[in-house]
């Protein structure tokens, strides 16, 4: 039997690729699971951020009212029931407490600073590198003479000047990190300003921030993401640096850097009190930089 | 003849990956006779690359041969290890790649890569290396061959570069090469070149040659023999006569269908689409892979068990149970001309247009030399029209300055000098961000790439929306959704697409998504720049199809940048053929399709690979390079290539624009008589034609 032609005249069937299943954002933390670097930096966040979210309601001692001096971890209290877990500093103060209340601290500062660094930085990039022109040159210009400023002299400038506070952290935080963040974005800008996508948006109107913002921004996520862990554990560094040398945030509230400081003369003596902030600086940055390297290699991956 | 060069027998091959071992390709069989050329033809993801990898024994860390085997010049091929395969690769089995740049070492010259091959290969000293090389360049027709062996890669162009690369596979003297794609990042003209330059070489030589592409008649065109491919298996081999002329798997006819063809009437040979898509590798289904999209399918037969392959004639085998059962000569599917909306008013109107563009310079040489900066002359002297529901389409090769006309059209770029006026505004000198919104929706454009045409952030329907509050004057949330709704019924996704990301859309669905956005604020001019040349075959028939019904359909004037007269044949109404910034002919399709030529538009013709067996050609390759921009031929643009060139007057004057009835102008000196009197490049035969 011969057939005729049985193709259908006028509508070819429809290409229906197999839907994959949606990604949303908490799927994207799932893939997490694909590096154990990335689990492991984000297990140490994880563990300062809930002592850190926790803080008020923990049972802990007052961080900053002096008992007795000098107890080594594990120590009981003269009136027999209260335990220094961690021990007390020179001045009495509860060591387990001032170090969860001093986790609060950073990370609320480092948190704040990198984001205003961010803000600035962003949107320096995509002026720069979307518009270029005049724009690039100036911010460029700008941009250069901060990077090359030593930044710990830019931070002492700063907060000598206006002042020890948080905000004034903030500042000396977004000088200093604003001018790099800002290269990165324009470079991306500039790679992802000829897309076709990009030149869809002019054909149709869109005015240069909407273009900005909406087209161009989602898109430099990526890499960004890696960079401000990263970027947040250098913040989380000099926090502590700038406590350590008595520009930070203003006591009696604890700080780690300011812990150190304080402790470090007598560590002979009892070696907790200067050890312990610094192990738990140390442990913070290590996981913000292990959570950057996992969250590369998962994005090298794809 | 006995033992071939070259055989593989049920050959698989498979990846590993996290989810398992994934079958690439499967009991796959090929012959490469000595001295004999050999297609290999499929669809992007067929398993092509994969088998030429296979061969050269470099599947990378992930791939392996699971089963089968390969003899090379009655060695296997699967035993060698180690010093003996390395001596084999660029010596005995030479390669070339798609992309020639990526092939050559952009740190070392021309001369001493090349050199390279025969000191290792052959063990010859560095003197008797560099003889061997030069004449390998004059071999592979380079001009000045001494100072090419001086130059660094990207100091050639993409033609020359990939000479280079073959020059360099022949010098290891190989007796079998196998060319991956190596003229698909090439123009036509280009093409034509290179590929008469292997055909010939290879006969020369003694060479057997295993050529991969995608494009049917390219193979067509050099092959003796060809094999089919689709998911992972060949489907149909024989020679080229047979497979083209008397096709015995459905796949291949499909392929075949979905191409157009200069020279045939688009309302005889209407382009038909392959439903579906490629079964990803792992997602095969049982039985024949091809089932889910064959219009033969019979449940029970195709869907059941290993389909072998059969012989269906001398020297020719298809893998399908029912082609005894097909009625092959039945007529072609017929499809009744679209109703043409008749032409209206104009709606677009370019007049004396130029866009040079500034190069940045150099102080030092601007001091000595006084004169100003130099210009890329990217558009010089652009003038023509297009009415309400007109087809226009724009050919030439890359750099003839197609994509900046579009450009200065839709006012990313501004012109240097002339007027465009758009529904009777001017908008030549205006940018779009100070167009009103009013005259920007009027104008839309839907771009080559689909993989940068859409934002990968933003989600498909939200795209759409965005024009349709911008230009389609809705606010209410509910209107835009059901607007975007219809928009993607117009292009015939599905609506569950809405929500769906760029990236789990294939490139096919992502065009088509474009297209809607185009379309979505009603525009009277859309501008398409190579809308379907970054896909598939079958693929590209079905967004060319859309295209043309949705335009139609609005009444839209739609300017078609191609450089693929096949479809352009297929679309357009009239066509602009370009060269170095000027319009060097004009006309509607039929006139510029067939005599008088501009000696351009004769070569272009002449150069573009045709699939089908029974359309003949005469074959006119066009010497040299596309010249510079920046410093255009004097005269005429075309002199320097030209295969009818006049003489003096050719390179003093810039040629006068002869009128032959009509709209059809052609840019040359040659009398009118005898541009009439040239033969038509592509002859049909009458039946064909019926």
């Amino acid at each position: 039997m011969a057939l005729s032609h049985p193709l259908p005249e006028e509508d070819e069937a429809q290409p229906v690729a197999p839907a994959p299943a949606w990604r949303g954002p908490l799927a994207a933390l799932g893939r997490l699971r694909e590096s154990p670097i990335a689990m492991t930096g984000a297990g140490i966040l994880l563990f300062w951020a809930t002592l850190a979210l926790l803080a008020p309601v923990l049972p802990l001692l007052d961080p900053n009212t002096p008992m007795e001096p000098f107890k080594f971890p594990g120590d009981v209290a003269r009136d027999g029931e209260t335990v220094f877990w961690l021990g007390t500093d020179h001045k009495g103060r509860d060591m387990l407490s001032r170090l969860v209340w001093g986790s609060r601290r950073v990370l609320v500062w480092a948190s704040l600073a990198t984001a205003c660094a961010y803000v600035a930085g962003v949107l320096m990039g995509l002026v720069a590198g979307y518009r270029g022109g005049w724009r690039d040159e100036v911010i460029s210009f700008a941009a250069n003479v901060l990077l090359s400023f030593p930044v710990m002299v830019l931070y002492i400038v700063v907060i000598t000047r206006l002042g020890a506070s948080g905000l004034n952290i903030v500042l000396a935080v977004t000088f200093a990190s604003a001018p790099g963040i800002m290269r990165i974005v324009r470079g991306l800008a500039l790679d992802l300003k000829s897309r076709d996508y990009v030149q869809a948006a002019r054909a149709r109107g869109e005015g240069p921030w909407r273009i900005m913002l909406v087209e161009l921004l989602p898109n430099v996520r990526g890499p960004l993401i890696v960079d401000a862990c990263l970027r947040l554990g250098y913040t989380t560094v000099t926090i502590a640096m700038l406590g350590f040398l008595g520009l930070g945030l203003p006591p009696p509230d604890p700080d780690w850097g300011q812990m150190i400081a304080e402790t470090q003369p007598l560590g002979s003596l009892a070696g907790h009190m200067a050890l312990l902030p610094a192990a738990a600086i140390t442990s913070l940055v290590l996981g913000f930089n292990l959570l950057a390297d996992g969250l590369r290699e998962i994005s090298l991956r794809d | 003849m006995g033992e071939p060069l070259l055989a593989c027998r049920n050959l698989s091959i498979s990846y590993r990956t996290r989810s398992g071992d994934v079958p690439a390709v499967s009991g796959f069989d090929l012959e490469v006779g000595r001295g004999e050329t050999v297609g290999l033809v499929g669809e992007s993801g067929c398993g092509k690359s994969t088998v030429a990898f296979a061969i050269m024994r470099h599947l990378g860390r992930s791939g392996f041969i699971a089963d089968g085997s390969i003899r090379f010049d009655g060695r296997d091929l699967l035993a060698m290890e180690g010093e003996e395969l390395r001596r084999l690769r660029g010596g005995a089995i030479g390669m070339v790649y798609q992309e020639p740049m990526a092939s050559l070492n952009p740190s070392m010259t021309i001369g001493r890569q090349l050199a390279e091959v025969p000191m290792i290969h052959g063990g010859a000293g560095r003197g008797e290396a560099r003889r061997q090389a030069l004449e390998m360049l004059e071999r592979v027709q380079l001009p000045d061959p001494e100072r090419i062996m001086e130059s660094w890669p990207h100091q050639l162009s993409g033609g020359q570069q990939q000479r280079v690369v073959i020059a360099m596979a022949l010098l290891g003297r190989p007796r079998l090469l196998i060319l991956d794609e190596p003229t698909t990042a090439l123009d036509v003209t280009v093409e034509a070149g290179i590929v008469a330059l292997i055909g010939g070489l290879a006969r020369e030589l003694g060479t057997s040659v295993l050529f991969i592409s995608h494009n049917l008649g390219l193979i067509r065109e050099t092959c003796e023999r060809v094999c089919v491919m689709y998911a992972g298996e060949a489907v149909e081999t024989g020679r080229v006569g047979a497979v083209f002329g008397a096709m015995r798997h459905p796949y291949t006819r499909g392929l075949l269908n979905a191409v157009p063809v200069p020279g045939a009437d688009k309302n005889a040979r209407p382009l038909v689409p392959i439903p579906g898509t490629l079964p990803l590798p792992g997602e095969r289904p049982p039985g024949c892979n091809f089932h889910p999209r064959c219009g033969f399918f019979e449940p029970g037969r195709c869907d059941r068990g290993v389909i072998p392959m059969r012989e269906a004639g001398p020297d020719h085998t298809a893998r399908c149970v029912r082609f005894e059962e097909i009625d092959w000569a039945a007529a072609r599917p017929r499809r009744m001309p679209a109703a043409i909306a008749s032409p209206g008013e104009k709606v677009l109107e370019v007049e004396g247009l130029r866009k040079y563009y500034a190069l940045p310079e150099k102080p030092l040489a601007a001091l000595i030399e006084g004169g100003g900066g130099q210009a890329v002359r990217a558009n010089e002297s652009i003038d023509f029209a297009a009415r309400e529901a007109e087809t226009v389409a724009i050919v030439g090769e890359s750099g003839c300055g197609k994509s900046t006309f579009a450009k200065v059209l839709m006012g990313l770029e501004t012109a240097t000098d002339g007027q465009i006026r758009l529904a009777g505004r001017e908008v030549g000198s205006v940018p779009v961000e100070r167009r009103r919104p009013s005259t920007v929706g009027l104008l839309q454009m839907i771009f080559q790439n689909p993989f940068e045409t859409l934002n990968p952030s933003h989600s498909v329907g939200y795209q759409i929306a965005r024009v349709v509050r911008r230009f389609g004057g809705l606010r209410d949330r509910e209107a835009v959704r059901a607007r975007v709704m219809e928009l993607l019924d117009l292009v015939r996704l599905p609506r569950a697409f809405h929500d769906r990301r760029p990236r789990q859309l294939s490139g096919g669905q992502k065009q088509r998504v474009a297209i809607a956005r185009a379309f979505a604020g009603d525009p009277r001019v859309v501008v398409a720049d190579e809308p379907v040349s970054a896909l598939d075959v079958s693929v590209q028939a079905a967004i060319a199809r859309l295209l043309l019904d949705i335009q139609r359909r609005n009444g839209t004037t739609l300017l078609f940048i191609s450089h693929d007269l096949g479809l352009v044949r297929y679309l357009a109404d009239r066509v602009l053929v370009m060269y170095l910034g000027r319009i060097v002919e004009q006309g509607t399709v039929e006139e510029v399709f067939s005599p008088p030529y501009h000696p351009y538009t004769e070569a272009l013709l002449s150069a573009a690979p045709v699939a089908d067996a029974s359309v003949s050609k005469r074959r006119i390759l066009l010497e040299g390079e596309l010249p510079s921009a920046t410093s255009p031929p004097p005269g005429c643009p075309f002199q320097t290539r030209c295969p009818r060139k006049l003489g003096r007057i050719c390179e003093t004057e810039l040629p006068p624009e002869r009128v032959f009835g009509g709209g059809h102008k052609i840019l040359c000196h040659i009398p009118p008589e005898e541009l009439e009197a040239v033969a038509p490049v592509l002859e049909t035969p009458a039946e064909a034609a019926d």
